[in-house]
């Protein structure tokens, strides 16, 4: 039997900036990143920031003194959760959960891993997507299709084709007989979906509710295409029955506990990707778009630019997510991609707090987690809870279950006498129709990111205490 | 939720990065050195946990409690509970109590894999009673084969499927599809319009279909699928109308079939003119499509409630003790309730609640079930059964039209019939 050792992450991570490369080629000391050459939003840690094409004038010393221990201490936490998290996912899960829970967090995280892309696509770039099933199930099914080809050997036709279908592999799938072809596809298709489609709804100002209504659309006739197609896509069934994963046995529990970390080590990756950009000058550009895209094209700016790279991120999180989810759980169907778990995504994204950085993996996670707690115990009870827990978060913490922690920081805020986060930034949802005319977040946000002068605290970055009612 | 930005992006990059890669490395490299060690030890995970040294023995109930297929897998929960009820008042299976386990599948293939998982190595059950739709058996089939654990799936099916580790205790196509073809053909009827659901069971079942009609002169004059849940059917029944059929198989599943025979109705066809035989209505979907509009028309299944035998007349009066006088029994509920019962005929004929021991003597298990008298094949785990066409009744219950003679070997891959070589 294969066994499984430990490989580096596999290669399929999202390449959107280069630090994201330092972190996931383990050869590279810790040390030796921080020289890594300045790429699109790389520095090196004397503190030269390098955004864009325009390099940054280094800070002047003497302002920079109140801030830099705040902004140390930001960072300090950035990194202590970062590390607490990754202790927690690849020291302490594997150590006390048993094989069968081990598994199922490994599920929850391919779905966290959608929620990532989510939480940057929505909660940073204000687009409602409800059909990321479709980029989820692009990256399934393409894994799938290559595992089913590999299982069936060099030239074999996979079994159901041989029951349901004429017993010949269609063209279409010969390409994903190559591990190489499939790890490049489950990536370039989901992104040149979302390109495509970005390029076409975005710059035609498609927003808000239209943009929500279309991308649900495209996860329903997704998964009906997928049900009609039963003799090459295998119907309502989907695909299953896999045996091997780029070789290793699927049946060994130990092979299990490395997908495992497989998982847990790309969700990583991916949160650092996407704090990355939300720290960057592309991040505050997105916020200020999704805040007042008119003033940010006015400034010289294509929002439809912005966001297009926004969508395709979250669409290569939720195509990898897919792909991972294929091997951990056995089985993708019609039933994975449609309207239904493109709903579900956002569910755990809103409660966990869609604009922050860690609120909508904490947020995806705990809610399937508690499902299926809840489930075991109260089998038709579960519908229910969801449903009360997403009122009760919309209703009294609009930012989310992550907005708890900025509650006291709102309050003083408040009662400071030049409160700036009074109606705060916008709600993501809706078409920032009002132009951010005096709502100083989504200002600064775009004049910050015009000139490359801000030692403003980011207001927006605290929207989710911002808007608690 | 704050965070640094501009004046602090170079140091924030790297930091954190580095820091991931460090912390990735270190305890990615130890878990797997950590793994290894320990499946090195033969006892791995997929060692069968079950505990039979005590009084009692967990067995496995998955059934959809919500979601789209809830309705219909609570009954079939229902005829389990029955049963397992049953067994432990006569004394449990080689002595032991039976302590259920129940869990819901949520109508979810992922779900259902899920929890099969988590009956077999968590709750470490001897054996798995469940499941309704093909993708839900076909989602929880490689978690029975690479646990070595026991599946009874006790609803009819599409065939083409043989799995050490499941028993198929409903029919398999040749048991119900095709002696549905045989009646039709016995009664002259030479041409047969198709409609399905558009799923794996009515594309399996018309493709069978069509290679019978082929060899027995009946022709096809048409065959239309609807997505599932579709309700519109005036373009398919105008075809069907002027197909000049003079026979129709139904393989629709679930509210499809109230918009079907309701336009059926409204064209002036009648179970005369052009009889409908339906595979996937039993006694609980009458109710719900409405009487009315299906009395007088064709079913294929292996059970009704109206069988006249000692044990239905025993199983229908439990069970409407235990559930209500308004409650009706159908054929997979009876092929559930039957399951448990081979499942314990099986342990006491091995003496065991190992699954291999129970697979070496499963074969000829019989059981005197509400449907007749049934047999195990211990080849391919399904069990011989008689099928039965049925009528619906103008009292909502169906009554026995026609029947095979005496139980039919199940042939899941229909290797017995030479019209069908092509198949598969």
């Amino acid at each position: 039997m294969t066994r499984m050792t430990w490989t580096p992450p596999p290669p399929f991570e999202p390449r959107d900036d280069r630090p994201a490369d330092g972190a996931a080629a383990p050869a590279t000391p810790a040390g030796t990143s921080t020289g890594t050459p300045a790429g699109t939003s790389a520095g090196t840690s004397t503190g030269t920031a390098v955004a864009g094409t325009t390099p940054t004038t280094p800070p002047s010393p003497s302002p920079q003194r109140g801030p830099r221990s705040w902004l140390t201490a930001a960072r300090g936490r950035t990194l202590a959760g970062f590390t607490l998290a990754a202790v927690l996912l690849l020291v302490v899960a594997p150590a006390v959960l048993p094989d069968f829970r081990l598994n199922l967090l490994a599920k929850f995280l391919c779905l966290a891993m959608v929620a990532v892309g989510i939480g940057l696509a929505w909660g940073r770039g204000g687009m409602l997507t409800l059909g990321q099933g479709v980029y989820f199930g692009l990256g399934a099914y393409l894994m799938a299709m290559h595992l089913k080809l590999t299982d069936a050997g060099p030239g074999g036709v996979p079994d159901f084709m041989l029951l349901y279908g004429d017993g010949t592999v269609p063209g279409w799938w010969e390409p994903l007989r190559s591990p190489v072809v499939t790890l490049l596809a489950i990536v370039v298709v989901p992104v040149a979906l979302a390109v495509v489609l970005g390029l076409a709804v975005f710059t035609r100002r498609v927003r808000g509710a239209y943009f929500a209504i279309l991308s649900q659309a495209l996860a329903a006739a997704f998964a009906i295409l997928l049900v009609g197609q039963q003799k090459v896509t295998g119907g309502t069934n989907g695909l299953n029955g896999f045996r091997s994963f780029f070789g290793y046995d699927l049946a060994d529990p130990v092979n299990k506990r490395m997908l495992y970390l497989i998982a847990a080590v790309t969700l990583l990756v991916m949160v650092a990707v996407v704090r990355l950009l939300m720290v960057s000058r592309f991040g505050e550009l997105l916020v200020a778009v999704r805040d007042g895209e008119n003033r940010v094209r006015f400034l010289g700016y294509d929002p439809a630019r912005v966001k297009v790279v926004a969508y395709a991120v979250a669409a290569a999180f939720a195509g990898v997510g897919g792909a991972l989810f294929v091997p951990i759980v056995g089985i993708v169907s019609p039933a994975d991609v449609g309207v239904v778990p493109s709903i579900g995504f956002l569910v755990g994204v809103a409660i966990g707090g869609r604009a922050t950085l860690l609120g909508p993996v904490l947020g995806s996670v705990a809610v399937a987690w508690a499902q299926t707690s809840l489930s075991e115990s109260f089998p038709s009870a579960w519908t229910y809870a969801q449903g009360a827990l997403f009122i009760l978060v919309i209703a009294f913490l609009p930012g989310g279950l992550a907005s708890l922690g900025g509650l006291q920081a709102a309050v003083r805020r408040r009662r400071a006498p030049d409160g700036t986060t009074g109606d705060g930034a916008s709600g993501s949802a809706g078409p920032a129709t009002a132009d951010a005319a005096g709502r100083p977040g989504g200002l600064t946000a775009a004049a910050d990111a015009a000139d490359h002068v801000a030692p403003v605290p980011p207001t927006h970055s605290v929207e989710p205490a911002g808007r608690l009612p | 939720m704050t965070h640094s930005r501009a004046r602090s992006r170079a140091s924030s990059l790297t930091l954190p990065a580095g820091a991931i890669a460090l912390a990735l490395l270190l305890s990615g490299c130890g878990g797997a050195r950590v793994d290894a060690g320990a499946a090195a030890t033969p006892a791995g995970g997929s060692e069968s946990c079950v505990d039979t040294s005590g009084d009692t023995v967990k067995i496995g109930f998955l059934n959809s409690l919500s979601g789209t297929m809830a309705i219909s897998e609570q009954t079939v929960r229902d005829s389990l509970d029955l049963a397992a009820e049953e067994i432990n008042a006569g004394g449990g299976v080689l002595g032991k109590q039976l302590e259920v386990v129940a869990e819901d599948g949520a109508s979810e293939p992922t779900v259902f894999a899920e929890k099969a998982e988590k009956l077999i190595s968590s709750d470490c059950v001897a054996a798995v009673f469940g499941g309704w739709t093909s993708s839900s058996r076909k989602a929880m089939l490689p978690v029975f084969e690479s646990n070595d654990a026991l599946l009874f799936y006790p609803v009819q099916y599409e065939g083409l499927e043989s799995s050490p580790n499941i028993y198929y205790t409903g029919a398999t196509t040749n048991q119900q599809i095709v002696p549905g073809m045989d009646y039709l053909k016995e009664q002259g009827r030479t041409k047969v319009f198709l409609v399905g659901s558009d799923y794996v069971f009515p594309q399996t079942a018309n493709k069978i279909i069509n290679a019978y009609a082929e060899a027995n002169g009946i022709e096809i004059v048409g065959e239309e699928y609807a997505p599932l849940g579709h309700t519109d059917f005036s373009t398919i029944v105008t075809k069907l109308k002027a197909s000049g059929a003079d026979a129709v198989f139904n393989t629709l599943n679930g509210d499809s079939n109230v918009a079907f025979f309701k336009e059926y109705k409204n064209v002036g066809l009648t179970p005369d003119s052009a009889p409908v035989v339906s595979v996937s209505i039993a006694e609980e979907e009458v109710g719900g499509i409405g009487v009315e509009n299906v009395e007088g028309q064709l079913t294929a299944w292996n059970y009704y409630q109206t069988v006249d035998n000692p044990a239905n007349t025993t199983f229908v009066e439990a069970f409407k003790a235990k559930y209500g006088d308004d409650r009706v029994t159908s054929d997979p509920m009876e092929a559930a309730y039957t399951s448990l019962y081979l499942w314990k005929g099986m342990v006491e004929k091995a003496e065991s609640f190992v699954p291999d021991d129970v697979n070496a003597a499963a074969d000829g298990v019989t059981f005197e079930a509400p449907e007749g008298t049934v047999t195990v094949n211990g080849d391919n785990h399904h069990i011989a059964k008689t099928a039965l066409i049925g009528k619906i009744g103008a009292d909502g219950l169906i009554h026995t039209e026609w029947s095979s003679d005496g139980a039919i070997e199940p042939d899941p891959y229909l290797e017995g019939y030479d019209w069908a070589a092509d198949l598969s």
